[in-house]
């Protein structure tokens, strides 16, 4: 039933002389381009694009949309991405085109709507965070990341203090130390204890007056509340320094907690995690930050300021860290959390991470026992298991499980991180799943892990292809299509 | 509202299961005292068809582009975007799927960033792009960091004539980092050759140069790039893409990155974003890329197959030592942006192209003519879509506002980024634009 010619790629499926666009004729006196263009900067040809025609393009990429996992068709228990149901009602907000035809650039007065619209975003996100000051700028937790610290450099070196260090645990996402990096400062990694909170030992080791920013990540990696983040905080301060929160994953204590009140200083939110804007295969997500009032003079330009005569973008504040994108945000996502907020409410969201913790405890009590979950019998809105066991016995790594999971008709769960948990499964379920839904993955495991190691080796059996060799991939980089290059064999 | 499931037999048969009292003893590890005591204080939960009013009457306070005839540019445009864009990106299998970490639960999405990378290569004549970055300015920064890594050298040098937004970012990016940013004046409205040649030195990292430039007037590339490269300095060609279907491409002059906003490419407004920063680079530097790459590879049957690759550039393995701390990038974008090149084609491009010259060139002439005098160009060079006039009266504000009063987006003041050019007005022109919208532009400002 697969169509194979429509899921070659464009470029084998292009004929010369085909096109799926035509565009009016000028409508104003047309002349020839090298009457008005300097031959040094024009084109001899047209880019060596794929030519094809209208049908051939929406055959090719609806094939290639049915060759994907995704929310709308299955679970897809991916921890820490927080792969939940993004709702129809907000996609067609968004694509309003009193939302979506306007240009970054329209004099303030011509888009009231949408500046009431992201200011009440930016109130809504200060209140979840406990932390009065938003940026609704950063494309992505990784951008707040950068733009958070960013902010806090300014923040010390206006205060003329040296600091030059950011802790992050081991559990810790990539993107702490590599934001770290970025805004110019040396990544210190500080260790967990075996139940995966901070090591206060070793925080205090290395906590000195050169510490900016300690990143943590609360709930943390592993799906545990680290009940010392208020000694943590303490600990920090005390020494000077700041504390910044990863939220990736609020999707725990919406309402339940807040950062603010739990000693951060500065936090940023994924609005395509907790706040259901799609993944989009990859992005765009968009990670506004919130900060303490000390730290609200560097925030990013511009700002959304509510005045007498209505709202507009301030730029000129004497402080800030700058520009850190083109223009405003990712203001289509931001319009999604916006939907997402204005729906739910205070009660909403908190049911929404309470049946995320409930939905993640169940999975957790109903695999347990053939899965070991390292941290122990309880957990937040995720939790990890180890395959190590398995492993050791059968030979059967996290990946076998991961990769068998598809043949099920099931996303994978994250593999292999967070490092500290060896043969890791990070599952997140969140809280659009059914008990149902939990259920037949939980029983899929079950079967998964009784199933003979070398069926698990090479799985996933059930898919257009089995696991790519990627060192092939790796050590030979092959990352456009050439016509000349040999191909392998089709099946 | 939330999107929930369990009933409440649902939930006690769970808790049960779990060996919880409650819901509430579920949140057990988190201390009492560090929990918010009360509700969260937000508006009042509305339901969809609530939300849908209430939404629409937010969107008809704002005045869009298709109420408005829309001569704004200076980084993005009002281009013509296809049904089939929409359509196809709308696929729930595409928008509701995450980073392709499966490969094979993900060969959709990664085929299609394959073909993404391959039509980027192909359009700019470079050896690799990446999967993309934020947006153009980003992609330029990110850039100019790959440039400093690269050459271990500290100057990065650029003219004036760059985007502002794009300097500003740049700077912020750099402002805590052993770098050195040298702006170069452009009173010319381009960088002079000469003036470049006297800035670049062995300790230049890298060049940095837009073209079309943020006044739409084309610099001198090949010249340009061959001053860089002398001294040893990487060249970044920062371009629009809608451009390429007429001119020369940076690989044929001698760029080694090409970083580019990709909203012009089948992407929305929205007022800023989310929008697409385009990423390529000659072979050399592709172990240095930020950000995604998928790669072909086969499986062990010898079946074609993609997969991200080259990840151990990237934060999730590499950690403080990565290119860059991106994650989540713009993928949805990047889909866009390859449907669109798909559908459009190297014809349908070079007429997308070739019409947005014509016509800011008539738009260009024809201000000047209704304008008895007032109007004149600002700068010498030629343009390709965007052009900067000179207001001799010095009152480009009441331009606009006139221009707005008769329902015409009508560029922006120059002096907003230039106090040197206050009497500077920026305007665009896109394919979109008709000749009647140019003539009533034209008229509504003859009586000024």
């Amino acid at each position: 039933m697969r169509n194979q010619q429509a899921t070659r790629t464009l470029f084998e499926l292009s004929k010369p002389g085909l096109r799926g666009c035509r565009l009016p004729e000028p409508d104003v006196p047309a002349a020839a381009l090298h009457e008005l263009l300097p031959a040094e900067l024009l084109a001899d040809a047209p880019p060596p694009l794929a030519e094809l025609a209208e049908p051939d393009v929406v055959r090719h990429f609806t094939n290639l949309s049915t060759q994907n996992m995704s929310v709308d068709t299955h679970f897809y228990p991916l921890g820490s991405c927080t792969m939940k149901y993004n709702p129809k009602r907000n996609e067609r907000v968004a694509q309003l085109a009193g939302l979506a035809e306007l240009h970054p650039l329209q004099p303030d007065t011509t888009v009231q709507g949408l500046l009431a619209l992201l200011y009440e975003l930016a109130a809504m996100l200060a209140e979840i965070a406990g932390l009065p000051a938003v940026s609704l700028q950063p494309a992505a937790g990784a951008h707040g990341e950068l733009t958070s610290l960013l902010v806090a450099a300014a923040h010390f070196r206006r205060r003329g203090e040296q600091r030059t260090k950011v802790l992050a645990p081991d559990s810790a996402h990539g993107t702490n130390p590599a934001s770290a990096a970025m805004a110019g400062f040396t990544a210190v990694t500080v260790q967990s204890t075996p139940q995966g909170f901070v090591d206060l030992d070793d925080l205090r080791r290395k906590l000195d007056g050169q510490v900016a920013v300690f990143m943590i990540t609360n709930p943390n990696t592993l799906g545990m509340f680290d009940p010392q983040i208020r000694v943590i905080a303490e600990m920090v301060h005390g020494a000077g320094g700041l504390i910044y929160l990863d939220g990736a994953n609020m999707n725990a204590i919406l309402g339940i907690c807040r950062p603010g009140d739990f000693g951060a200083d500065m936090m940023h939110f994924n609005c395509h995690k907790t706040f259901s804007g799609p993944h989009g295969g990859g992005g765009p997500g968009a990670g506004p930050i919130a900060v303490s009032s000390d730290l609200a003079p560097y925030l990013p330009v511009p700002l959304i300021e509510r005045t007498a005569e209505g709202y507009r973008l301030v730029l000129d504040r004497p402080h800030s860290i700058g520009r850190v994108r083109s223009f405003f945000g990712n203001v289509g996502v931001l319009i999604r959390a916006w939907c997402y907020l204005r729906t739910h409410g205070a009660r909403g969201l908190r049911e929404v991470s309470t049946q995320a913790v409930l939905n993640a405890n169940y999975l957790l009590s109903r695999i347990q026992h053939i899965l070991p979950v390292p941290q122990g019998n309880r957990c937040m809105h995720e939790f990890v298991a180890s395959a190590a066991r398995l492993k050791a016995e059968r030979g059967v790594s996290a990946m076998d499980i991961a990769k068998r999971l598809l043949d099920y008709g099931f996303h994978a769960p994250t593999v292999y991180f967070p490092p500290i948990v060896k043969e890791a499964l990070m599952i997140e379920p969140t809280e659009t799943e059914s008990k149902e839904t939990l259920d037949a993955f939980a029983d899929a495991l079950h079967q998964i892990v009784q199933e003979p190691p070398e069926l698990l080796h090479h799985a996933p059996h059930s898919t257009l292809h089995s696991r790519p060799d990627e060192v092939q991939a790796a050590r030979h980089p092959v990352t456009s299509w050439h016509a000349t290059r040999p191909r392998p064999a089709s099946p | 509202m939330a999107y929930l499931f369990n009933t409440p037999e649902d939930q006690q048969a769970m808790l049960a299961a779990i060996g919880a009292a409650s819901l509430d003893d579920l949140f057990a590890m988190v201390p009492r005292e560090l929990r918010l005591a009360r509700e969260l204080d937000l508006p009042p939960a509305l339901t969809e068809m609530e939300l849908w009013h209430h939404a629409q009457k937010l969107a008809a306070q704002n005045r869009s582009c298709r109420e408005l005839v829309c001569f704004l540019g200076g980084g993005a445009y009002d281009h013509f975007v296809p049904a089939v864009v929409d359509q196809l990106a709308a696929r729930g299998e595409f928008y509701t799927s995450y980073t392709p970490y499966q490969a094979e639960a993900s060969k959709g999405n990664l085929q299609a960033f394959f073909e993404y990378q391959t039509l980027i290569t192909r359009l700019t004549g470079m050896d690799v792009s990446n999967a993309s970055l934020y947006d153009g300015a980003t992609a330029a920064a990110e850039a100019v960091l790959l440039s400093l890594a690269a050459t271990g050298r500290r100057r990065v040098v650029l003219p004036e004539s760059l985007h502002p937004a794009y300097r500003q970012v740049l700077a912020t990016y750099l402002a805590h980092l052993d770098a050195e940013l040298v702006t170069l004046p452009t009173p010319q409205g381009s960088l002079l050759p000469d003036d470049l040649a006297q800035a670049v030195d062995e300790q230049t990292a890298c060049v940095l140069v837009q073209h079309p430039n943020f006044f739409g007037v084309l610099e001198e590339m090949p010249a340009l790039a061959s001053l860089a490269k002398r001294c040893g300095a990487l060249f970044i060609a920062a371009v629009d893409p809608i451009s390429l279907g007429i001119l020369k491409r940076p690989g044929d002059y001698g760029a080694d990155l090409v970083v580019a906003e990709g909203q012009s490419l089948g992407n929305p407004l929205q007022y800023g974003g989310p929008y697409l920063g385009i990423m390529a680079c000659r072979e050399p530097l592709m172990r240095r890329l930020p950000g995604r790459i998928a790669g072909q590879t086969t499986d062990r049957h010898g079946r074609t197959c993609y997969v991200l690759t080259l990840q151990t550039r990237e934060q999730h393995i590499r950690r403080e030592r990565a290119t860059s701390n991106i994650c989540t990038n713009q993928g949805l974008l990047a889909l866009r942006a390859a449907i669109y090149l798909a559908v459009m084609g190297p014809q349908g491009l070079r007429e997308a192209a070739t019409l947005c010259l014509y016509k800011s060139r008539y738009l260009a002439r024809r201000l000047v003519e209704a304008s008895g005098g007032r109007l004149a160009p600002a700068f010498q060079r030629p343009t390709f879509k965007e052009f900067v006039l000179r207001d001799r009266s010095g009152r480009v504000e009441a331009l606009v506002e006139q221009g707005l009063a008769a329902g015409y987006l009508a560029g922006v003041p120059l002096g907003r980024w230039y106090p040197q050019w206050a009497d500077g007005w920026l305007l665009a022109v896109t394919e979109q634009r008709t000749l009647s919208e140019m003539e009533g532009l034209c008229a509504c400002l003859a009586g000024m």
